[in-house]
């Protein structure tokens, strides 16, 4: 939709925009294309000669079997966050919906964890988890046949750094479910009912295909949330440890660059990241307005 | 079924529901009910059978790891940090989208372009090239270095473009005819209709500037430019000589989670009303 009624003014729309454009192009779109570049050129050891290699980068690192491992962790971190976190709160915001009395209460009992920082709350769960200390892995070691060894195991170091991201985004994934619940008629289900709808089956076929747009958008978020904001919560807990179990691509890419100062291989790395960050961007914009207008 | 029965039938799936419910948000407060015990406990508390028991350390915990950490020039430093980005980012987004919505321009759609495709650039994707900007400009280890970079929001700008959008012509007209101009509008007539649009993205944006991590990682080097997420870090007991004094750390966690937490829970009517009802 174009608005009718605007403001004629030449020169005064540039001058608005323009602090916001300026970080942009300095923070934003200059680094990407220096990144872009990069991914182009190996730098000898001491970072003082850069020889253009043109793709060399690129066939290495999908060579390599450090990046296909890292990539596969990322698929299981980023799935294990995605799927079960949704599910999880899924399950909370239609309990949730029942719960006439106590509704506020309940969704601020579940919605603080959100302003907690992801390594801060590594931290914490770090800490319940731990393998000498902690009161988990104390009072389950006897009733769960698992090794809760974080330091030295990389399933347990996994499970730590997937229930960390879990928790830290539930309270958010439970607000949007709820919101879009509440948007869903009554009537609709009332209905049902008196056709002899059972609660499961009205779920099933009323409820969760009304709320398909929430589910897709919160998958989507948490996809990105899995990817690239979880940064924090590796280098806090497992530094993508033991033996990079942990080690998703955001990680490596970091590591690589900043650790080992091996530019070009990083750079190809951020690259990679940043066409998923595009795919994931474009697929979203697409979903929230069919056509953009301004 | 009678409907005697059906009542008490409703009233016992009632008592269930919120009996998951109280077990889920225990199970969800877990974490923080433990590491707060831990922070009240002594080393040797700490050692021994884990135990959710309050200690008597309480005290001497929180002052230890308050000098230990610096914690006074931490928390200054995440507070001013958030606080500023967080205004530079509302700022900006306002103006960008008061730009956007009200004006008709050559270059607009490269302009809006040029501000969403940051959407699709987070921070650790480009960081290495980053850091040499900001070290070309010497911002490495200022202030500014750790706000400016991160003050433009895509999020924000689509935020009030959203909300601007709903803004009827007949309010423009009418502002028009009375000889209001642009500047006069936006002050007069858009900012007295968004301080609920603000107040629910200040919480958005001010978590977000509170638990930056690798950006404050990076660019500071010294202990009095740390911020309080990136400060955690340094007190937690490697193996070998350290003592696990998880307690201290437990203390400066709680130290450091407090305020967001304080944030989100006081300002939530607005953040669940406004940022999840027009995000949808």
């Amino acid at each position: 939709m174009e608005r009718q009624v605007v403001f004629r003014n030449k020169w005064l729309p540039y001058l608005l925009l323009m602090p916001q454009i300026a970080i942009t192009i300095v923070f934003f779109f200059w680094p990407a294309l220096t990144s872009l570049r990069l991914a182009l050129y190996r730098t000898t050891p001491f970072g003082d000669r850069m020889f253009f290699v043109g793709l060399q980068n690129f066939q290495r690192l999908f060579a390599s079997p450090q990046y296909r491992q890292s990539v596969m962790t990322t698929l299981v971190f980023t799935a294990s966050v995605t799927l079960v976190g949704v599910f999880i709160s899924l399950v909370i915001a239609l309990l949730l919906n029942q719960a006439i009395k106590g509704r506020t209460i309940y969704r601020t009992a579940i919605l603080w964890p959100y302003g907690v920082a992801l390594p801060v709350a590594g931290v914490l769960w770090m800490f319940l988890m731990h393998p000498t200390f902690g009161i988990v892995p104390y009072y389950l070691d006897g009733i769960i046949n698992f090794n809760f060894d974080w330091i030295l195991n990389g399933q347990a170091a996994m499970l730590l750094v997937i229930l960390t991201a879990i928790w830290t985004n539930l309270g958010y994934n439970v607000a949007f479910f709820l919101a879009g619940l509440q948007a869903i008629p009554q009537s609709l289900l009332e209905a049902a009912y008196v056709d002899g709808a059972t609660r499961v089956r009205s779920i099933i076929h009323i409820t969760l295909p009304l709320l398909s747009p929430t589910i897709f958008f919160l998958l989507v978020m948490n996809v990105v949330y899995s990817l690239f904001d979880t940064f924090g919560l590796i280098d806090a807990v497992t530094k993508g440890g033991p033996a990079g179990a942990t080690e998703i691509m955001i990680y490596k890419a970091y590591r690589d660059g900043i650790i080992s100062l091996n530019l070009g291989s990083s750079a190809a790395q951020s690259v990679v990241l940043m066409v998923l960050a595009i795919l994931l961007t474009v697929f979203q914009f697409r979903f929230i307005e069919r056509k953009v207008s301004y | 079924m009678s409907r005697k029965a059906a009542v008490a039938k409703k009233s016992w799936k009632t008592l269930l529901n919120h009996l998951v419910l109280i077990l889920i948000v225990l199970l969800v407060a877990f974490p923080l009910i433990y590491a707060f015990a831990i922070s009240t406990q002594s080393l040797q508390e700490v050692v021994g059978r884990p135990t959710l028991k309050l200690g008597s350390s309480l005290v001497k915990n929180y002052r230890e790891a308050w000098v230990r950490s610096n914690m006074g020039r931490l928390l200054f430093n995440s507070i001013f940090v958030a606080f500023t980005t967080t205004v530079g980012k509302i700022i900006m987004a306002i103006l960008s989208a008061f730009a956007i919505v009200f004006f008709n321009f050559r270059g607009k759609a490269i302009a809006f372009w040029t501000i969403f495709v940051t959407l699709m650039l987070p921070v650790p994707v480009r960081i290495v090239s980053t850091y040499q900007v900001i070290s070309d400009l010497g911002w490495l280890n200022t202030y500014v270095g750790l706000t400016v970079p991160l003050m433009a929001s895509a999020t924000g700008t689509f935020f009030f473009r959203q909300f601007y959008r709903t803004i009827p012509d007949e309010l423009v007209e009418a502002a028009q005819i009375d000889g209001a101009g642009p500047l006069r509008f936006l002050w007069s007539v858009l900012m007295p209709n968004s301080w609920a649009n603000i107040a629910a993205l200040f919480v958005v944006l001010f978590i977000f500037g509170w638990n930056q991590y690798l950006w404050p990682l990076m660019i500071t080097h010294t202990v009095d430019m740390r911020v309080v997420v990136v400060g955690l870090r340094s007190l937690i007991p490697g193996g070998g000589e350290m003592l696990p004094e998880w307690n201290i750390v437990m203390a400066a966690a709680m130290i450091a989670l407090i305020l967001p937490v304080i944030v989100i829970l006081s300002l939530q009517k607005y953040f669940v009303e406004l940022y999840i009802e027009t995000e949808k």
